[in-house]
């Protein structure tokens, strides 16, 4: 049991810190500002260039194959540097891997991995949010293609993204989870019509809703078989709620960090209570950096999905909330149209509990897949 | 990195497991039960847990902070009353002032705040405040003298526990502390840093295993109790507060890992630091999972007959040992340059 580097851990972290001391971008932390979004892309190329991105990924997608605790390392490293996030799309990454066939991972992953392609998640509709299986957005074979067709919301990124990992019913007859399945389909088409959607925080980067009209997308873009987009829809959230594939560690304690900077520069000027709130964000972040360190530490012998993700994703939800409510503590709400990025900050950190499963979806998770308790 | 426990912490943790699991009390009668009690102290004695601590022929204790907390925690899951944490900072303590092993049973002395080692040369009035912890089978207590010796006074059964498991002590009024025999050193800055690391992992490590014997007890009395026909459990609102104290006990494992191995691999002041960090997250959590426990058991959890108050007991002590929430927040923001946060404590 050691959380100590290993020589070469300390060697990549070495060559990692030098880095980004001439080549840290200095974007505000990732979805509190569309400034963030503007430059996203171009830190993944850097990052990626670099080689500091995709470390626990396949080499033939244009990963680095090593062991997943690298990528805490970076998460270490950026934070430490006041630097912005790794791309969060691992989600993406392993639903193509374990579900798509060699050709589409072939032909789409390196793309994502490597930056060049923005994709989206067409998941979640106006009328199937927990309830995912009950997804209307329909794909009818027509030749060689299928013609896609439904309306797809809280889409992030969509407003940039070349491709989307949509969701689409394709059998009308079986069980609601069996008829469903994933395909890449091309966003820059006349059947498709996006939006971006603000949100609370102001930032009109992320989110989206799409509009899908008669779209269509080749038959040999299906992600796995027909009616296996359910079990890939899984995979891709197991990794969704996953801390440690998202990078998001990075994010809380680069926040955390300017906060402690901004306290310990003027500490008469603070009271106890926000003092108090920030003592917790420093203790939660780092929480989630243990943990984080734990559970990839876990997949040294290989992924096994398991339901602990849902403690995971819960555990993270603590910890975005608590961050922000130091940020709105320490910093204030911004009634003089100051510090509008802690504002922003605080606003963002409630959609944690919602995005990429509710936190009560994933109690029920904990209490039925781990407790084993009876369901109702 | 790799912070998986090795197998020989493994099965160190499955042999803890084993004796506290035959021999633990299962309810609250079987804690009066002297003949079980006495057989699990002797497990203990002889599976030298109580020395791990101790030098080693290479100066260093016998074993880190990881193997000492995973005692720790499995003494806690099934609500040991036989010493260990009480003895295992008196090893600590022994070992920082390069003194030999204690030849009885010997625990320590806080200071009325129960946060620091109790002090000869402090106020009066605090040594009548100070407290020898976890003294079954021990009637002497380690001491701060003058100067950072360690001395040994003699101390007497308290008579109010809150802790139904791990009796706690007074110092003997007007009893005189003898220096350590054999002590090659004061107890400096770092070391006595050290010893705060070691005690604050620990009672880590004593709540984490509270956290998890006390959600198994009500996670198992929400399966088999029903109500309107059906499994309390069943019930969303009751699922939900299991799951919550789940979570909260992972975290918690996750940061007292951390601490425990941040004893021997850190600097003192960071092990300081890593043991501050954990115990605000530990102590704050396990008060809520074992309030979580007595609420799911209802009625029956606030009967004295239910085993759900004798965990949150246990944990309101190792709360308090080394700090609470209060003092550890305090700890965590002055190693962030935060100073003057005294109003948390």
């Amino acid at each position: 049991m050691d959380f100590a580097d290993s020589p070469t851990e300390a060697e990549f972290r070495a060559r990692l810190r030098a880095w980004l001391e001439t080549n840290n971008p200095g974007l505000p932390a990732s979805s509190t500002d569309d400034e963030y979004w503007r430059g996203q892309a171009a830190w993944h190329h850097a990052l990626y260039d670099a080689g500091f991105f995709a470390l626990s990924w396949p080499e033939a997608i244009g990963g680095h194959g090593l062991p997943a605790t690298f990528d805490a390392i970076v998460d270490d490293e950026l934070a430490a540097a006041g630097a912005p996030p790794r791309p969060s799309l691992g989600y993406l990454v392993h639903g193509i891997l374990e579900h798509g066939s060699e050709d589409v991972a072939r032909r789409f992953l390196p793309g994502i991995v490597n930056g060049r392609d923005r994709w989206c998640q067409g998941f979640s509709e106006p009328d199937a949010g927990s309830d995912l299986a009950s997804l209307r957005t329909r794909a009818d074979l027509d030749g060689d293609s299928y013609v896609v067709t439904g309306h797809k919301v809280w889409t992030s990124y969509s407003d940039d993204a070349d491709w989307c990992m949509v969701l689409a019913r394709t059998d009308h007859i079986v069980a609601k989870h069996k008829g469903i399945s994933a395909f890449a389909l091309p966003m820059d088409q006349p059947g498709v019509a996006r939006r971006p959607l603000r949100m609370i925080n102001g930032i009109t980067k992320e989110f989206g809703e799409v509009h899908f009209d008669g779209a269509r997308v080749p038959v040999e873009n299906m992600i796995g078989a027909p009616g296996e987009g359910w079990r890939l829809a899984m995979t891709v959230v197991s990794h969704e709620r996953e801390p440690g594939e998202l990078g998001y560690v990075a994010r809380y304690r680069k926040v955390v960090n300017e906060l402690v900077a901004q306290v310990r520069g003027r500490p008469g000027a603070f009271d106890a209570e926000q003092v108090r709130e920030l003592g917790w964000a420093i203790v939660e972040s780092e929480m989630l950096r243990l943990h984080v360190c734990r559970r990839l530490c876990d997949r040294l012998d290989g992924i096994v999905h398991r339901p602990d993700g849902s403690i995971d994703k819960l555990l993270m939800t603590e910890v975005e909330q608590q961050v922000g409510h130091a940020a709105l503590s320490v910093g204030g709400a911004g009634h003089q149209g100051m510090h509008d990025t802690w504002r922003n900050v605080y606003l963002y950190s409630r959609a944690q509990s919602v995005m990429g499963g509710t936190s009560q979806i994933q109690r029920n998770l904990v209490a039925q897949r781990i407790l084993g308790l009876p369901t109702a | 990195m790799d912070v998986r426990l090795s197998p020989e912490q493994q099965a160190l943790r499955d042999a803890a497991a084993r004796v506290v699991d035959q021999l633990g009390p299962h309810t609250v009668a079987q804690l009066g039960d002297g003949e079980r009690s006495k057989k699990l102290d002797a497990a203990v004695q002889a599976a030298g847990w109580r020395e791990l601590r101790v030098e080693g022929d290479d100066g260093r204790p016998w074993a880190s902070g990881v193997e000492t907390a995973i005692v720790a925690e499995e003494l806690g899951r099934g609500l040991a009353d036989a010493a260990f944490v009480g003895p295992t900072l008196g090893a600590e303590l022994r070992r920082l002032a390069g003194a030999p092993a204690a030849t009885s049973s010997e625990t320590v002395v806080l200071d009325a705040s129960l946060t620091d080692l109790a002090r000869t040369d402090s106020a009066s009035d605090d040594l009548a405040g100070a407290l020898a912890i976890d003294t079954a089978g021990s009637s002497d207590g380690l001491i701060g003298m003058p100067d950072g010796k360690i001395g040994k006074v003699p101390v007497e059964p308290s008579s109010a526990d809150v802790d139904l498991t791990r009796p706690s002590a007074r110092v003997i009024s007007g009893a005189i502390a003898e220096p350590l025999a054999g002590a090659k050193r004061s107890l400096g800055a770092d070391p006595h840093r050290k010893w705060i690391a070691l005690g604050l992992a620990l009672t880590c490590a004593d709540l984490v295993g509270v956290m998890r014997g006390t959600v198994a007890l009500a996670t198992a009395y929400a399966a088999e109790r029903r109500q309107y026909g059906v499994p309390v459990g069943s019930f969303q609102a009751v699922q939900h507060l299991l799951a919550d104290a789940l979570v909260a006990t992972e975290g918690a494992a996750s940061v007292m890992l951390h601490a425990a191995w941040a004893v021997d691999a850190l600097a003192p002041v960071d092990a300081l630091a890593a043991g501050s960090t954990a115990k605000a997250y530990c102590a704050r959590a396990a008060r809520a999972v074992c309030e979580t426990s007595i609420q799911v058991h209802g009625g029956i959890g606030n009967t004295w007959e239910c085993l759900a108050h004798v965990y949150l007991r246990r944990a309101l002590l190792s709360i308090d040992a080394f700090g609470g929430v209060g003092p550890s927040l305090a700890r965590v923001l002055e190693h962030h340059g935060i100073v003057g946060a005294d109003g948390l404590r």
